[in-house]
């Protein structure tokens, strides 16, 4: 009896649950955002920018849920929604391959989907109503002729020792953004590169970094693949006293508001903006724009230019207006 | 292994010898033939100042590997002490920048959370009857989520400079995690060796039900272990967040892993009861060496990654070994 009356609870409850979720559906707008991870700075940053637009539109309830960076949490959070009967789905791809299944299926729910900053691979036979993304190898060629002209600068020609911090092994933003950086460093024939994976993270940055130091006579710039590692790369020249920070032209990647400060209080010389809340917010509005009025974007992948960011600009980066 | 009976000795073999030194120096002389051979390598390796890189890069696994010898001391486990450095980090640096500032709170309520978080991990698995596998499997997941809904989502960094001092100052010229570090070490050894507590989790550890015949509680002990654990655990998130100058969300992903290897190439068993903490601590400076070594030599990472899988394996085989000639 006693399970009985259990089970009835549990029936009535899904009950509730079902028709308050129908009831919600015809009133406003659901959409779905999957993100890599809310436990990193960035996607929380993105999550916060796609919220201000949904409250700014209004009549839009946004479901976010985490993934902890984990492609099969991710594509069972993507079924999750399906099931949900969400209207659309903003999605960043943890990796470019492994969620297409989960694309396929939104696709056959007819439920558009829009992904931000990581694409998916491009010949996958699933339909993604737009891109809206940075130009992460553009970015690494900024960063790059950033340093060879404060190099060129201090020597009179473009010579010298960098570090580059690259990011997670086998992630679509590290290559691009390594990819980029050394299509121009290939040129300078007197610039040596030393490169070494700190997977995007401030203690493995530190930790790399002290390692380089000891290693290396001269450092006369480090690129960090994001501000998390050169965050960390500061902190440990600022420690080892063989090196000055101020001597050492440090350029970060994502334009994170501690990098900002840095950047103002003359640490850190430049970070690359890819104006991440501009990506989000467009790509949102072009997802509501679709299922309300059912106007299609112009184009299925629009770039957003990155920009360096240094002291002398640091009004134009997106974080320090907050 | 010095009080194995004479008769036995007599017949000792030089196999049989090779694996009783093992037992006592083995460990030791692996890290160094490893020291000695980056030495060679490359020559900055022994300067000072990369020596002390490399214990104070060590000291934030090694303080949470000194509790965990205690846990695997008793057959147990901890999976959850990566997110306990991420929750309490991130509390401590709430206490800093957010919640008043206050030097005192933003050291102590960590480390009473951190104790706490595992008195709870002891306490279920002992009086629930569960596998702390599957208890601290648990907790990881828990406080990882606890983690990111007190942070709500963002790093918190800036800390005040007297807080820096924990994992960034230097008392003459040893960093202060340093110092930290290998006090938790001396204490821990001293608990061990020298205390009835210390000989009961070697008894608990080495045979449960003569242990619980004889009248000893082990669930106290056991989640006693637990609970130094966690208060270890949370005095390394301490550390971290110090150094980072940021409690970070990430912090300490993936620590449970070096932590857990660090104790068994340290020789302790993985079934109780043998082992100790000054085996912990050349394990994990052996891990931080090789680490470092490779980098210094500019080796990829991946290979890191390999070198340290092997050693983990060739470590504990060590052990088998050292055991099944020892009953031989």
């Amino acid at each position: 009896m006693k399970k009985l009356g259990l089970v009835g609870v549990l029936i009535v409850l899904l009950g509730a649950l079902c028709l308050g979720s129908l009831a919600l559906a015809q009133e406003q707008l659901t959409i779905g955002l999957s993100f890599p991870s809310l436990s990193m700075a960035w996607f929380g940053f993105l999550e916060q920018a796609v919220k201000e637009k949904a409250a700014q539109l209004g009549g839009i309830e946004v479901i976010s849920l985490e993934a902890q960076d984990n492609v099969a949490t991710q594509i069972s959070i993507i079924e999750d929604m399906i099931v949900r009967g969400v209207d659309g789905v903003l999605l960043v791809p943890i990796e470019v391959e492994a969620v297409v299944p989960a694309v396929e299926a939104l696709n056959k729910a007819k439920i558009p989907v829009v992904t931000v900053d990581r694409r998916i691979k491009e010949d996958a036979p699933v339909e993604v109503l737009c891109h809206v993304g940075a130009d992460n190898v553009e970015g690494g060629r900024k960063a790059a002729q950033f340093i060879v002209d404060k190099l060129t600068e201090k020597y009179g020609e473009p010579k010298g020792t960098i570090i580059e911090l690259t990011g997670t092994p086998g992630a679509g933003p590290a290559i691009d953004r390594s990819a980029g950086f050394n299509e121009i460093m290939k040129q300078y024939p007197n610039i040596t590169i030393k490169a070494q994976t700190a997977n995007f993270r401030r203690d493995d940055g530190m930790k790399v970094m002290e390692d380089f130091i000891m290693s290396t006579p001269q450092i006369d710039a480090v690129f960090g693949a994001n501000d998390e590692m050169i965050l960390g790369a500061i902190q440990a020249i600022e420690a080892s006293g063989k090196f000055d920070v101020e001597e050492v032209v440090t350029v970060g990647f994502d334009a994170l508001p501690e990098a900002l400060q840095l950047i103002e209080e003359g640490t850190l010389d430049a970070t690359i903006e890819q104006f991440p809340g501009r990506q989000a917010s467009t790509a949102f509005e072009i997802l509501v724009k679709y299922l309300r009025e059912n106007v299609e974007p112009e184009s299925k992948i629009m770039l957003i230019e990155p920009a360096v960011i240094t002291k002398d600009n640091l009004q134009e980066a997106e974080k320090s207006i907050q | 292994m010095s009080d194995l009976p004479e008769t036995k000795k007599e017949r000792v073999s030089l196999v049989e010898q090779f694996f009783i030194l093992w037992d006592r120096i083995g460990i030791l002389l692996a890290f160094i033939v490893v020291c000695i051979l980056f030495g060679i390598l490359t020559p900055v390796f022994f300067n000072p100042l990369n020596i002390l890189n490399v214990i104070r890069q060590v000291s934030i696994i090694g303080v949470i590997a000194v509790g965990m010898t205690f846990v695997i001391l008793l057959g147990g486990i901890d999976l959850s002490v990566g997110s306990v450095v991420a929750f309490t980090g991130i509390i401590a640096a709430g206490f800093q920048v957010k919640w008043g500032g206050s030097l005192f709170l933003s050291i102590v309520i960590p480390l009473l959370i951190g104790g706490g978080i595992g008195f709870l991990n002891g306490f279920i698995s002992t009086k629930g009857g569960l596998h702390p596998f599957i208890v601290t499997l648990g907790t990881m997941s828990i406080f990882r989520g606890a983690t990111l809904l007190v942070a709500k989502g963002r790093p918190i960094s800036g800390m005040s400079k007297s807080f820096r001092f924990i994992g960034a100052g230097m008392i003459g010229p040893i960093p202060f995690p340093v110092i930290l570090f290998l006090g938790s070490v001396i204490i821990a050894a001293i608990i061990l060796r020298r205390t009835v507590f210390g000989r009961y989790i070697y008894a608990i550890g080495g045979n449960q039900e003569a242990a619980l015949l004889s009248g000893i509680r082990v669930d106290r002990y056991k989640i006693s272990a637990f609970t130094i654990l966690g208060f270890l655990s949370a005095l390394s998130g301490l550390i971290l967040t110090s150094r980072l100058n940021s409690g970070e969300l990430v912090a300490g992903e993936g620590y449970e892993l070096d932590v857990i290897a660090s104790v068994v190439i340290g020789g302790t068993s993985m079934m109780g009861g043998e082992g100790g903490v000054y085996g912990t601590l050349i394990g994990a400076l052996l891990i931080g060496v090789i680490s470092n070594g490779l980098n210094l030599l500019g080796v990829q990472p991946y290979w890191q990654m390999i070198v340290r899988g092997s050693i983990i394996i060739l470590a504990v085989l060590m052990d088998k070994m050292k055991r099944r000639f020892r009953t031989a």
